[in-house]
């Protein structure tokens, strides 16, 4: 059968096979994406691609709009112009209210754990879960019990208020607030930073061990490249507002972009202005 | 219409309703009490001159029903309520509490703005009217108790010219109050800038917009209910 197809046929056909599976493998798109502050170019046409499963590791300097693509990716920010495609659903400039949809699915780490002052640790762990399920205080308690665990922490502190916890065990807090409903994909902003390395090393296993456990896609930007090594299966470099450069961890440390060689090695000298 | 659209976030509105309406109601009562005094003194002073000492009953009363009482607990609940509530939301969009409200699936309006907005606008006619009951009394206190007035000629005089009028409109601008405080308050706390300085600046908006609003609104809202 396969004989009787001529042969230019058969290669585009296969070509478009290959097309489908690699574009079916890829959980977050991002084209051309463009953010200003004022004359401030922060993102200049940013392309991106998190492939399903994967653990993407979005390296860049302070100040080279880490978070803002972060948060533009997750529609907190609305860029000036370019597309975000989750499962190739388009997400800039949707209602509200399909965002809200979408990000159910979502976790989010946020650099100073963001957890709410006014309710306790129980309470900031299931605020999303006792939404969805209006779940009763003993499921309440039971499921802030459960993740609480699965980040290494007591249940002695589910009636602590966020002040009242340091600033690891807040972190942890959130991380765990962030996979309580189990979601497909977490973002995690600055996950090590300010955190002694002992807790950042913690920290950097938990989020490897929640990966694998949930089976979630991850991207993480971070500017630690400790933690960097540790969590990522993919890498990217922004600088100027763009991806300068991007592939697997292993092929980071020869590669030859001069970006790269000179954010990993700490340099002080190359294109990079410090 | 979509600050009230489902979810209501019940329980929060119901805090809400405790922090506006129940923790005020000492400042108000003591406001309202101290300027019904006042007022009652006052008047005497410039009444007696033109031996009109009768009408002291009716004028406080219609200027704390009217007037004193809305204004005042308009004023006293956007220092105490409007600072706070700028404050509070001010430092959740400082620490990205807001942010973190929008990734768990969750509009930060509908959480943080409507059980404000509601709670001071169902809370601030309720201040009101024990403020003016309690600033009538601070009048009838001091002059029955100072200026040698008849208690009972006191309390016919003070009910005889007050129509339901007087006290409707105060209540309606106590919830325009209320509303005012509310939004202006959320407003200046969710658009705040970074920093400690971004939630002073935000406080102090918040307050000052309010007060001077409810200034604006309540001159307005006379001209509507009594030219």
């Amino acid at each position: 059968m396969t004989r009787d197809i001529p042969k230019q046929v058969r290669d585009d056909s296969l070509k478009l096979q290959t097309y489908k599976i690699m574009t079916n493998n890829i959980k977050i798109k991002v084209r051309n994406l463009h953010k200003a502050f004022g004359n401030h170019k922060v993102l200049d046409g940013i392309d991106l691609d998190v492939k399903k499963d994967s653990s993407l590791v979005i390296l860049g300097g302070s100040g080279t709009g880490k978070s803002v693509l972060i948060k533009t990716m997750i529609g907190l920010i609305t860029p000036d112009k370019g597309s975000v495609l989750f499962d190739d659903q388009e997400t800039v400039n949707i209602s509200g209210k399909e965002r809200l949809k979408i990000l159910e699915n979502c976790g989010f780490l946020f650099q100073g754990g963001a957890l709410f002052d006014s309710l306790n640790v129980m309470e900031n762990i299931t605020f999303f879960a006792q939404k969805l399920r209006s779940l009763n205080h003993k499921d309440q308690k039971e499921l802030a019990n459960q993740k609480l665990k699965s980040v290494g922490l007591s249940d002695r502190i589910l009636n602590l208020y966020p002040a009242e916890l340091s600033g690891g065990m807040q972190k942890r807090v959130s991380l765990a607030r962030a996979i309580c409903t189990d979601p497909k994909i977490i973002f995690f902003d600055e996950p090590t930073t300010g955190l002694d390395p002992i807790m950042a090393n913690v920290i950097n296993d938990l989020i490897i061990k929640i990966r694998d456990e949930l089976g979630a896609t991850t991207v993480t930007i971070t500017h630690d490249m400790h933690s960097a090594r540790l969590i990522a299966k993919e890498v990217s470099l922004i600088y100027n507002g763009k991806i300068q450069w991007s592939g697997t961890k292993d092929e980071m440390d020869n590669a030859d972009n001069p970006y790269l060689h000179q954010f990993v090695n700490g340099l002080s000298t190359g294109p990079v202005e410090v | 219409m979509g600050l009230v659209r489902s979810p209501i976030y019940f329980r929060l509105i119901f805090r809400q309703l405790l922090t506006i309406g129940y923790f005020s109601l000492p400042v108000v009562a003591m406001t309202a009490f101290f300027s019904g005094a006042v007022l009652a003194l006052q008047s005497y002073n410039g009444f007696s001159r033109f031996s009109a000492e009768s009408a002291i009953a009716t004028v406080v009363v219609l200027s704390m029903t009217r007037e004193l009482g809305p204004v005042l607990a308009g004023l006293m609940v956007a220092g105490r309520v409007g600072a706070s509530i700028a404050a509070e939301i001010g430092t959740m969009r400082v620490t990205e509490q807001i942010d973190a409200l929008f990734t768990l699936s969750t509009d930060p309006i509908k959480y943080l703005v409507t059980p404000r907005v509601l709670a001071a606008v169902i809370s601030m006619p309720c201040l009101v009217l024990i403020g003016d009951i309690i600033g009538v009394m601070g009048g009838y206190l001091v002059s029955v108790n100072k200026l040698g007035f008849n208690s009972v000629a006191y309390i016919k005089n003070t009910v005889q010219y007050l129509e339901s009028m007087d006290v409707i409109s105060g209540l309606v601008k106590a919830a325009v109050f209320g509303f005012i405080i509310s939004v202006m308050s959320c407003y200046h706390g969710y658009y705040s800038d970074k920093g400690a300085k971004g939630v002073g600046a935000a406080t102090t908006n918040a307050v000052v917009s309010s007060s001077i609003l409810i200034l604006i609104s309540n001159y307005l809202l006379t001209q509507v209910f009594f030219s």
